[in-house]
Order: C-alpha cells, then sequence, then structure tokens
C-alpha cells in the first residue's frame, strides 16, 4: 500500500510498517545516541574530578544557589513544552505561541546564566587551560549550552512560522518532536548538575596525592 | 487568531503516531513540575548537609534519577508510548551507562 | 504504466525548485537513493584508487632497506591517510552505496526514509573527503596512524592531527545522519509481508550496521573534538603534564575503533549472504542462525574493545576480561562461516566473478579470522601487537574479506543498476589476478612480523633479514594494481559494448530477492506496484514453485505472479518527492567551519550562516504536492 515514499507534511502520517511516525523513531533514535556523546564526556569530567594539580578547583569557584535557580529554570522550561504542546494539541493556537515562547525565554535566561557563570569563573582565574577542571567543566557545560541553544533557535523558529502561517493547522508534531529534544536537553543538565555541581569534589591533586 | 478546536480521538492520534490512551492533562503536568522542582530543592539542600559521603553521594544519584525518571516517562511522554520508542532510548542509555562504568573501573576511579 | 509526478513548487524568491531528475545538475539536486547510491559508489571507488596509490608508495617504500622515496615525515602522512582513506572514504561509503541502493529495493520500498537527508549525508562526507586531502595543500596531512593516539597527536606541531580531527567529526555526521536514515527506512519502509524475518540477509546486516554506527560514532566524535581542543585551545584532556591521561583517547577512540571494524565487515557478510545462494541455487543454509550471529556480533563488538590495548598495561584483570570476550565474538562469526558452508553444500554451484569473489573472500577472511583468534590469547598478542603479524590480520580481514565482497557485489548487482552486464572473463582475470597478489603481499606479513618488522616505521635496515618478504610484498602490491587496471578496463569494454536488452538484465542470474522483480536499472519509482511479500526469498518463489509429485522446482505459472500483489491497478500516480539543492547548502557549511576552526574565525560565522541557510531553506520546502 505504501506508495507514497514523501516525508511526513501536514499532521497527516504516511503508513509505516510499525505504524509510528518516521520522524519520531528517528527522534528517539538520535536522542539515544546522544546519551552516549554526553555520557563520554560527563565520564570524562568524573574520570579527572579532583585530579586538577593546579586550582582553581571547583569549591572555590562554585556559587551552588546560583546554579540552582538556572537549575529550576531549566525544569520550568520543560514545563512550559509540554505545555505548550497541550495547547496545541488543543488547536490553542495563541497559548501554544505562549508557552513556546516561554521554553524559548526560560532558555535563554538558562544560557545567559551559564555565560554570566562562565564569565565570572574567568575572571576569577578558571580557562579552559588552567587545568583539569577547567578543560573538563567548560568543554562539558559548553557542549551542552551549544545544544540549548540550538533548541532555542527551533523554538524561536516555531514560534515565528506560527505567526508567519507557515505551521500546519496541527502543528502538534512539529512541536512534540522539538519537545522531545528540549526534554533531553533538561534530563542532561539534570545529570550535570548533580554530577558536575553537587557531588562534592575529593581533595585536589592527582591521585596517590 | 485564537482557534478552539476539539479534536476528535482520530486527529490526536494522527497527531502524534504511537500514543497510547491516557495523556496527562495540564494540570498533571503542572503537578509533576513542582515535584521536580521541590525534588530540586531537595537536591540542594542535602549537598549542604555534613552528612557522610557514603550517604550523600548515592542520595543525590537517587534524587537525579527520579527527576530524570519524571522527565523522560511524563514530560516525554514514554510512560504513554509506544514501547518501540523506549527501546531504543534504553539502549542507549544503558549502554551509555555501561559502556562508561567500565571505563572508569579500568582507570581505577573508584578506588 | 504508471505515471510518476514529481512535486513541482516554486520557491517564494530568487530560486526554483530543482525538478530535473536527469541531466548534469540533477546528480548535485538528487534525493533519489539510487542516484546517491552511485554517488557514494563512484566516490569511494575514487578514493580507493587514490588509498592504492598511497599504498604503492608504501610498498616501494619498503621495498628495500634504507628506502629513500618517501622521507619520515611524508611516510607518517601516507601511511596514515592510506587508513583513513581506505576505512573512512572507502570501505564505509562503498557500503553506504549498496545499502543506499538496494535496501529500499530489497525491502519493497520507494526510497529511504528521509530522501534529502540521504542527499545530505552524501555530500557531508564528499566534502569531509575533500577537506581531508586539501590538507596536502594546507600544511600537511594528518600522520598521526588513523588512530591517531595521544599525546603524539597532541603535541605534534604539523597541522595534520587537527585535520584529522575535524575531517573525522564532518564524515562522522554524514555517517550519523545516514545510520538514523537507514535504521528507520528498515524498520519502517517495509512492504506488506515483509516481517522482520523475510528480510533479505543483507538488509538484517545494514540495519545492525546502523546501529553499531548511531552508537559508536557518538564516542569518538567526542575523542576527537577533545584532541582538537588540546590542539587549538590549550585543553588538558590528555596531558600527563596537567593530570590529564593519554589511554584516555585510546579507551574512547576503541570504544568507537572496535564496533566499527564490525561495520566494515558486517556488509560483505550481508554480500556473501546474497551471492552465495543464488549461485548455488539453494536457499541460505540458516537463515535465522546468520541473523543472530549477526546480531549477536553487533552487540558483543561493544565489549571487546580493550584488545587493542592489551599491551597498555590496563593489568590482568582487564586484559582477562577482554581476552575472553574477544575469543567469545569468534563464535558467531564461525557460525556464520558454516552456515554458508551449508549452503553451497549440494548446490548448482555457478563459478561466475560474483561466486569466486564471495568464496574466495571467505576463505580471506577466514584466515585473518585466525589470526585474530591468535590475538585473542594475551600473552600471544604482547608478541603480536604493533608488528606486521597485525598489520597482516586486519588487511586479510577487511581487504580480503571486505574488498573482495565489493568486487562480488558488483558484479553481482551490476546489471541491476546500470543494465549491463560486467565481463566474466575479465571478472575472472581480476579475480586470479587479485587473489594472487593479495596472498603475495599480506602473507608474508604474517612471517615479518613475527620476525620483528614494527609497524609503522619508515624502514628498516638490511641486518634484519626482513628484506626478501618485503620485496615479495611489493610484487603482490603491484599486482593487486594491475588486477584493478584489469577491473578498470573491465568498466571501459562494458560500455562500449552494446547494451543489452531489457529482458536479459532484469533477472541474468535468476535471483532471489525483491530488488530482481523490478526492470534493470529500476524506474525512479522503483516498483511500478508495491510487491505484497509472503515468504522469504519471495522473488524466488514467485518464479518457482515445488512440484506436488516430484517436490522439485518448476517454473510457476506466468500469471501467478499478478495474482500475488494485493492489485492496485496501474495507471494511478504516483508522488515521489522532488529533487532540491538544501542539502547541498547545508553541507557546504561543514567544510567552512572546519577551514575556520583551523584558520579564521570569520570563516566559521560564515560556514554557520551557510548552514543554517540550507537547514532553514530545506525545512520550509514541502516535499508533499500542493493539490
Amino acid at each position: 500500500m505504501a506508495d507514497v515514499a514523501v516525508a511526513h507534511g501536514q499532521g497527516e502520517h504516511p503508513e509505516t510498517t510499525t505504524g509510528l511516525p518516521h520522524t519520531k523513531l528517528a527522534m528517539w533514535l538520535f536522542l539515544a545516541s546522544e546519551c552516549l556523546l554526553f555520557g563520554a564526556l560527563i565520564s570524562t569530567y568524573v574520570l579527572y574530578r579532583g585530579r586538577s594539580v593546579e586550582g582553581p578547583f571547583p569549591h572555590d569557584v562554585f556559587d551552588i544557589p546560583y546554579t540552582s535557580v538556572s537549575a529550576f529554570v531549566l525544569l520550568a522550561s520543560s514545563l512550559t513544552m509540554v505545555l505548550a504542546l497541550s495547547a496545541a494539541q488543543e488547536g490553542d493556537k495563541g497559548r501554544t505561541r505562549l508557552w513556546l515562547l516561554a521554553t524559548a525565554v526560560l532558555g535563554m535566561v538558562f544560557v545567559g546564566g551559564q555565560v554570566y557563570e562562565f564569565t565570572v569563573f574567568y575572571n576569577e582565574g578558571l580557562k579552559l587551560s588552567t587545568n583539569l577542571f577547567g578543560t573538563t567543566f567548560y568543554v562539558l557545560t559548553g557542549f551542552h549550552g551549544v545544544h540549548v541553544t540550538v533548541g532555542i533557535l527551533m523554538l524561536l523558529s516555531l514560534v515565528g512560522l506560527s505567526y508567519a502561517e507557515r505551521l500546519p493547522a496541527d502543528p502538534s508534531f512539529p512541536i512534540e518532536m522539538v519537545g522531545l529534544y528540549w526534554h533531553f536537553v533538561d534530563i542532561v543538565w539534570i545529570v550535570i548538575f548533580t554530577v558536575v555541581y553537587l557531588v562534592p569534589t575529593p581533595n585536589p591533586g592527582p591521585p596517590g596525592a | 487568531m485564537l482557534e478552539e478546536r476539539q479534536e476528535t480521538p482520530e486527529q490526536q492520534h494522527a497527531s502524534g503516531g504511537g500514543h497510547a490512551a491516557g495523556h496527562p492533562s495540564p494540570k498533571e503536568y503542572v503537578r509533576i513540575g513542582l515535584i521536580l522542582a521541590v525534588l530540586t530543592a531537595i537536591e540542594v539542600a542535602v549537598a549542604y548537609t555534613d552528612i557522610s559521603h557514603a550517604i550523600l553521594i548515592p542520595t543525590l544519584f537517587f534524587l537525579a534519577i527520579v527527576k530524570f525518571a519524571l522527565v523522560v516517562l511524563w514530560f516525554m511522554h514514554l510512560k504513554f508510548d509506544d514501547k518501540r520508542y523506549a527501546r531504543f532510548f534504553v539502549i542507549g542509555l544503558s549502554g551509555a551507562a555501561i559502556l562508561y562504568l567500565v571505563v572508569l573501573i579500568s582507570f581505577r576511579a573508584f578506588s | 504504466m504508471a505515471t510518476v509526478t514529481t512535486t513541482t513548487r516554486r520557491r517564494e524568491g530568487i530560486l526554483r525548485r530543482p525538478t530535473a531528475t536527469t541531466g548534469f545538475t540533477s546528480w548535485f539536486t538528487t534525493i533519489d537513493h539510487k542516484k546517491i547510491g552511485i554517488l557514494y559508489g563512484a566516490t569511494a571507488f575514487v578514493f580507493f584508487l587514490v588509498g592504492g596509490l598511497e599504498a604503492l608508495l608504501i610498498r616501494v617504500q619498503l621495498a628495500e632497506p634504507n628506502g629513500t622515496l618517501l622521507n619520515p615525515a611524508q611516510y607518517n602522512q601516507i601511511f596514515t591517510m592510506h587508513g583513513i582513506t581506505m576505512i573512512f572514504l572507502f570501505v564505509m561509503p562503498m557500503a553506504a552505496a549498496f545499502f543506499n541502493y538496494f535496501i529500499p529495493l530489497m525491502i519493497g520500498a520507494r526510497d529511504v526514509a528521509f530522501p534529502r537527508l540521504n542527499a545530505y549525508s552524501y555530500w557531508v562526507f564528499l566534502l569531509g573527503g575533500l577537506f581531508l586531502y586539501s590538507s596536502f595543500f594546507l600544511g600537511g596531512a594528518p600522520n598521526c596512524g588513523w588512530f591517531c593516539y595521544a599525546p603524539n597527536s597532541t603535541t605534534d606541531p604539523s597541522i595534520g592531527p587537527s585535520f584529522y580531527a575535524i575531517g573525522l567529526i564532518i564524515t562522522g555526521i554524514a555517517s550519523t545522519a545516514g545510520a538514523v536514515n537507514l535504521a528507520v527506512t528498515v524498520i519502517n519502509l517495509r512492504a506488506p509481508g515483509m516481517s522482520l524475518f523475510r528480510l533479505p540477509v543483507f538488509v538484517w546486516m545494514g540495519l545492525v550496521v546502523q546501529l553499531l554506527l548511531a552508537f559508536s560514532l557518538p564516542i569518538i566524535t567526542v575523542a576527537l573534538f577533545q584532541l582538537l581542543f588540546d590542539r587549538e585551545f590549550g585543553t588538558h584532556f590528555y596531558d600527563p603534564t596537567a593530570g590529564g591521561d593519554p589511554v584516555l583517547w585510546q579507551q574512547l577512540f576503541w570504544l568507537f575503533g572496535h564496533p566499527e571494524v564490525y561495520v566494515l565487515i558486517l556488509p560483505a557478510f550481508g554480500i556473501f549472504s546474497e551471492v552465495l545462494p543464488v549461485f548455488s541455487r539453494k536457499p541460505l543454509f540458516g537463515y535465522q542462525f546468520v541473523v543472530f550471529s549477526g546480531i549477536a556480533i553487533g552487540f558483543i563488538g561493544f565489549g571487546v574493545w580493550a584488545h587493542h590495548m592489551f599491551a597498555v598495561g590496563l593489568g590482568p584483570v582487564a586484559n582477562t576480561a577482554f581476552g575472553i570476550t574477544t575469543a567469545i565474538i569468534a563464535i558467531p562469526t564461525g557460525v556464520k562461516i558454516f552456515n554458508w558452508m551449508g549452503t553451497m553444500h549440494r548446490g548448482d554451484i555457478r563459478f561466475t566473478t560474483a561466486m569466486l569473489f564471495t568464496i574466495g573472500g571467505i576463505a580471506m577472511f577466514v584466515i585473518g579470522g585466525l589470526s585474530g583468534v591468535t590475538h585473542a590469547i594475551v600473552p600471544s598478542d604482547y608478541q603480536q601487537t604493533d608488528t606486521y603479524y597485525i598489520v597482516a590480520h586486519f588487511h586479510y580481514v577487511i581487504f580480503g574479506g571486505g574488498v573482495f565482497a565489493f568486487f562480488s557485489a558488483l558484479f553481482y548487482w551490476w546489471p541491476k543498476v546500470f543494465g549491463r552486464t560486467l565481463s566474466e572473463r575479465l571478472g575472472i582475470a581480476e579475480f586470479v589476478l587479485m587473489l594472487i597478489g593479495f596472498n603475495l603481499t599480506f602473507g608474508p606479513m604474517h612471517i615479518l612480523g613475527l620476525e620483528g618488522m614494527i609497524r609503522r616505521t619508515y624502514t628498516y635496515p638490511d641486518s634484519l633479514g626482513l628484506t626478501m618478504w618485503n620485496q615479495v610484498a611489493t610484487v603482490g602490491a603491484f599486482l593487486i594494481a594491475l588486477s584493478i587496471l584489469v577491473f578498470i578496463v573491465n568498466l571501459v569494454v562494458t560500455y562500449v559494448k552494446p547494451r543489452p536488452s531489457a529482458a536479459e538484465v532484469a533477472d541474468p542470474w535468476d535471483a532471489r530477492t525483491l530488488e530482481w522483480l523490478t526492470t534493470s536499472p529500476p524506474p525512479v519509482y522503483n516498483f511500478e506496484e508495491i510487491p505484497t511479500v509472503h515468504a522469504l526469498d519471495e522473488f524466488w518463489h514467485r518464479k518457482y514453485v515445488e512440484d506436488e509429485r516430484t517436490g522439485r522446482l518448476v517454473p510457476a505459472q506466468a500469471g501467478a505472479a499478478e495474482a500475488h500483489d494485493d492489485g492496485h491497478a496501474g495507471g494511478h500516480a504516483i508522488h515521489m518527492p522532488s529533487p532540491s539543492f538544501w542539502p547541498l547548502v547545508a553541507a557546504l557549511g561543514m567544510p567552512l567551519i572546519g577551514y575556520g576552526v583551523l584558520f579564521s574565525w570569520w570563516l566559521v560565522g560564515l560556514g554557520v550562516i551557510v548552514a543554517l541557510t540550507g537547514f532553514y531553506g530545506w525545512a520550509l520546502e514541502p516535499s508533499v504536492a500542493e493539490d
């Protein structure tokens, strides 16, 4: 029957062998592969935790209350994301745009907060090249931040397309897809927040020191 | 502008593909969001206490895992969706966990 | 005859949506999996020739002690690029060529799940390969070996390792996109009745390969970024002076690198599993065993990586564990080989070129597998590692197994793709030359390795007694080159001959799987009607039935084929997605960003803009026709 080999378009999915839409299957496979990506970065951080030969060390620079606010912000953005999807599924264009925009704004607050945090650390002497902590911290959180930024771009694009009336009448599918990506970026942060910020770093120095 | 449209079950089905019945309502999502916020607050509070690392670290991990699961199962809808999506994700997640655990062990990261 | 409409949508703005599916420009805008397959194949073949020239340079340099053709710096670049080219720019894309062309046909689909993503993958691959090779002209090619160990790579003053890191990140993006695309295709675009256990083995191996890629490429991506950052931004990932550990590079690299070698060989296993039954006129023996062993190899393949690191000092526990898992993975491989032998046993064998390359390929692979088993034994590997014994092993499996499989596939599937059959006489000549040349080249390397010739050195002294076998190996290499020349002559001769009739090439081998159901070459929409599948080897069962009295196969009745399909009357319109230039535009961003990281941040910005333009154009361009 499937004589339409065409990618999905307007809220209607061509028949697939599993009954599952191509894009959603692809998105979950992609997210599964991203687990391997962030796993490597997080493992590198964990491996090198406490092995910096010289400071600054985590306890010298971390501002846990500040970062906790960031964590709340990103979690809130996951909530607004899922509310956007709900609104889309109910056909409420206005609220869909509102919640999508809210998600994007919260994301921007998060990224802005990170940029500020990095600037403070930098001024306190923690650069990429300073020590293992700088190396692993900036690269791990930087990769995450880039992912968030890409997500913000996608969210703003959805909002823009919605206002330009270029989204399908039922836009819940593309919103759901962007939402899956966005939530993934949030759960990576849940892990990073715990592993990097909350779990205390052992006494600084190389192993055996 | 604001369009009020009641979606038929078929339309709802078409828009997501692979949805089982049972869709959290916005209220339930907000409830989950609040739980997430509370868990985060607990995490931060626990991190500031003076308890030994042997208790602190598993507690922090446990809280993180609960938050992770809440987002994945409810916000990402895996609890209600076709099991095949979950299969992919579980393979990636568990594969990553196992492989990197082995690498860290071989570096004696935990000894 | 079904009418095909390609969607013709005008873009608002300057540029019109391309609509042509023929002609020179159509190759740049195509999203047809068949044309993309041909692009992959042709490009991979060119890189094969380049990698082969690099091999000849190596062999001439090593033919005599104290060779002077290449100085050490040049030699390092040549052998590194030989490895990178053969693995990333030849074997992987050649497999992609066959997967792209044949997976949709074999599952009864009209295209892959994401046609424009497919085009994007190809262009990113091509641009990544060109990026890598441009390094020769921009300061020096990668010179650190294809595995580019730290801290050598992090501290090397040449620009080569940076080109390595960026180049492989780029090609990795191509492969990841392709992996998601083909995996979803196999899962989601199968014809009615094509259950997973009616899939041809080639398709099954394809699915396993895509999953291996999807889960292993992110690991090396991180390793490469860390390498790049150590070199360009002063990080300390692999820097022991700052507390870092170079062995981390090895762990991350081989976590990818081992699944990668199964990415290289599983397509060959798939090809063997298609060719043997056709030219034995027998079904594949133990289909389910072959499929499950392929899955097992993929899975266990993630558990053996540290066997590349036995001599690093991980300790006896780690070494033992990985030695055991490495020995275990030989089992499913052996299962396949016995099933292939079982397929041939009491078969009606036709020794066509395709069949010869398959049988030869399996035999060569077994030899390589045997040396592999010796590597699994840790103390024995202490002796072998970093010697030519290892070089012998991996050439026997990748070249002997993989490249022979590719030539088998080329001869087998050429009629389907191009509507012409390659010359069998020239094919057999090529096979004989290649078999002899290959064994002359790599056979002696076992001896050289055990006699102490170490890898990756540009020369050796006279006194070590290594000269004779090196000379033999060099002669063998030129014989291989000659065999490739014979293949090229074959290509020319085939095109000069008059074109055979459509009937002669539709199913010239009396084959078993669905791609032979349609014309040669297939129309753009692949099948007039999507077939309904009732059995494994569906096409075979449409041609032959078992006679009730004698149990022998007899041709099925002529009209029976039509009764198989659910019968949409012909003449309905088939909508195929339109060509597009956006994937190419999006792909162009990659090398720009790459050059930018090395030379100028403005280029990075430009590359990002180009890539985003491409992605937005692509996203906003509809692929469904407005009626």
